[in-house]
């Protein structure tokens, strides 16, 4: 099979404060940009993993382990700092409910508008227009502008988007925890619909049991580093002894 | 080229790194995005307006008249009787400078704040983030047209009979500032994710840009103050040379061609202006990529 996600030892420092003062970094420039100029942390350290085409993975671990910080260096949103990220294919990221949805615009600009940034072409989006608005069942409410959408139909309509972008991988941060039962289940039937027309499945969830229902494969972060890899079931596991 | 056929494909050929753009090229690939971009920043500025995009034949309007009625009458700037070393149509040249040192705010102003505007889309989603500061120049050019055409009418009443020339002249001297914007804009956009303090300085700059170029005096009071160093200095400033196209291809044919261009205007100043402007872009360009792998994190 081929590969589709291949990460080399990748590390990623973060600063710690944020504010900085004029002085502070013109001391710094002047002392030559010796040592830090903030106190820095890894969010992520020595990652190492390939996703073959078509696998369904789990990313699982605690708040703050690095899942959302290692998607956004897989949809290409941040760079390393060391190591390499390559792909194979479109990324489709839904890695926050609404994400390039304009709340001042109708539905239907959004859907244009989101389609467009997650790589579709004007005629890819007329010809799926339909099957996006019939998809989310909005209905009539895609002409309202999105701001007074509920946080639901909000997922309903970016979900739908998403999965008509027709990625050849698909990230999925956390976010069908909004959608209701029903649309829940038609979402999780969609995924495993893309996952048998061959698309690869990165999901972060702390729902572990729709996890291990989608998922064949775990990877386990904490504090950054992979502590396990491997079947989904051994991967939950895991984190429930933690 | 010779080809290694005994090593089998492990199944990585064909992979690339996610986040690396082509820059400005990735921008003319996604002109459909960037069309979007532009008609959404249309709809959300002027939701709930009555009269929508006519604001922007109001304002410069205004601000027209009021600098017509303050600087031409009250300071005596218009050539009259009484004044006879005053500028002859001063609304005219007045206006022509005006909106294009209009467009050229607008669209610095907006093309710095549009990567920390954006901040939402681009902490989450890969796209080329030059399709911000490119849709605020862009914007501002719609908001250009209208005063174009004001202008436009005005000069006509005026009887404005323009050669191919000046007209020639001011779609350069247009193309001179709005490259020099977009530049500037990449430059200050991304600067003003790690220091905020960049658009406040813009905002100083573009103060004073509207009196560093001959928006409201003419060109000669430079050397007659200054002396020719200056002028030559003056010159220098693409939206220096952007306006006197304007006043070249709008004012002049209204004025009886009395007036002169400065020297080597046309053979110097204005390819001198046109490439600086185009370095200006260059280094933009290069500096917004070394800035831009950061951007999600800072935001
Ligand atoms: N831009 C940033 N600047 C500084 N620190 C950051 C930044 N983004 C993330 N971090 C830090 O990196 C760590 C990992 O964050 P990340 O969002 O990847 O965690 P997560 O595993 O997705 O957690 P959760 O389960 O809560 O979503 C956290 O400590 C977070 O504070
Ligand atoms: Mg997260």
């Amino acid at each position: 099979m081929p590969i589709s996600i291949d990460i080399k030892s990748i590390e990623k420092r973060f600063v710690l404060r944020h504010t900085r003062s004029m002085k502070e970094t013109f001391l710094w420039l002047l002392k030559g940009r010796r040592g830090d100029l903030y106190k820095k942390f890894s969010a992520l350290e020595g990652v190492s993993f390939t996703v073959e085409q078509g696998e369904t993975v789990a990313l699982l671990g605690f708040n703050g382990s690095g899942k959302s910080t290692l998607l956004k260096h897989i949809s290409g949103v941040m760079l390393p700092d060391a190591g390499t990220v390559r792909t194979r294919g479109r990324v489709a990221g839904l890695i926050e409910v609404g994400a390039g949805f304009h709340p001042d615009l109708s539905g239907r600009d959004n859907v244009f508008l989101n389609g467009s940034i997650l790589g579709m072409s004007e005629k890819e989006i007329r010809e799926q227009f339909d099957s996006i608005v019939e998809f989310s069942e909005i209905g009539e409410f895609i002409d309202t502008e999105v701001r007074f959408y509920s946080s639901g139909m909000y997922l309903r309509l970016a979900f739908a988007v998403a999965v008509h972008t027709n990625p050849d991988i698909f990230l999925i941060d956390e976010i069908l925890a909004v959608g209701d039962e029903p649309f829940q289940k038609k979402c999780l039937a969609k995924i495993k619909e893309l996952n048998e027309a061959g698309k690869t499945l990165v999901v972060v969830s702390h729902d572990l049991d729709m996890v291990s229902k989608v998922c064949d494969r775990g990877i386990v972060l904490e504090r950054g580093r992979v502590v396990m890899d491997g079947e989904v079931g051994d991967a939950i596991a895991h984190i429930r002894a933690s | 080229m010779k080809m290694d056929v005994s090593t089998p494909d492990d199944g990585t050929v064909g992979l690339v790194s996610p986040g690396r753009g082509a820059g400005l090229r990735d921008v003319l690939s996604s002109r459909f995005l960037l069309k979007l971009l532009v008609d959404k920043e249309i709809k959300v500025r002027y939701r709930g307006s009555v009269i929508g995009l006519l604001w922007s034949y109001v304002k410069p309007g205004v601000q027209f008249i009021v600098f017509y009625i303050a600087l031409g009458i009250f300071l005596g700037l218009e050539q009259s009787a009484r004044n006879p070393g005053g500028l002859p149509n001063y609304a005219i040249y007045l206006f022509s400078g005006i909106v294009l040192v209009n467009f050229f705010s607008e669209a610095l102003g907006n093309a710095s704040r549009s990567i920390v505007m954006n901040g939402g889309l681009i902490k989450k989603i890969y796209l080329p983030r030059e399709l911000f500061p490119v849709s605020a120049i862009w914007v501002s050019a719609i908001h250009f047209l209208p005063q174009i055409i004001i202008l436009i009418v005005a000069c006509l009443f005026a009887g404005w009979t323009p050669s191919v020339l000046q007209l020639g002249a001011a779609v350069v001297g247009f193309v001179i500032v709005a490259l020099m914007a977009t530049g500037l804009g990449l430059i200050f956009g991304a600067v003003n994710v790690y220091f905020r303090d960049a658009e406040n300085l813009v905002d100083l700059l573009l103060m004073v840009a509207t009196w560093a170029s001959p928006v409201l005096y003419a060109w000669t009071t430079v050397r007659d103050q200054l002396g020719q160093t200056a002028l030559n200095i003056y010159l220098l400033n693409p939206l220096t040379v952007g306006v006197e196209t304007f006043h070249y291809a709008f004012w002049m044919p209204t004025a009886d061609q009395t007036q002169a261009l400065p020297p080597s205007f046309l053979s110097l100043w204005v390819p001198i202006a046109l490439a600086l402007s185009i370095v200006t872009l260059v280094l933009g360009q290069l500096l917004f990529r070394r800035l831009e792998g950061r951007f999600a994190q800072e935001l």
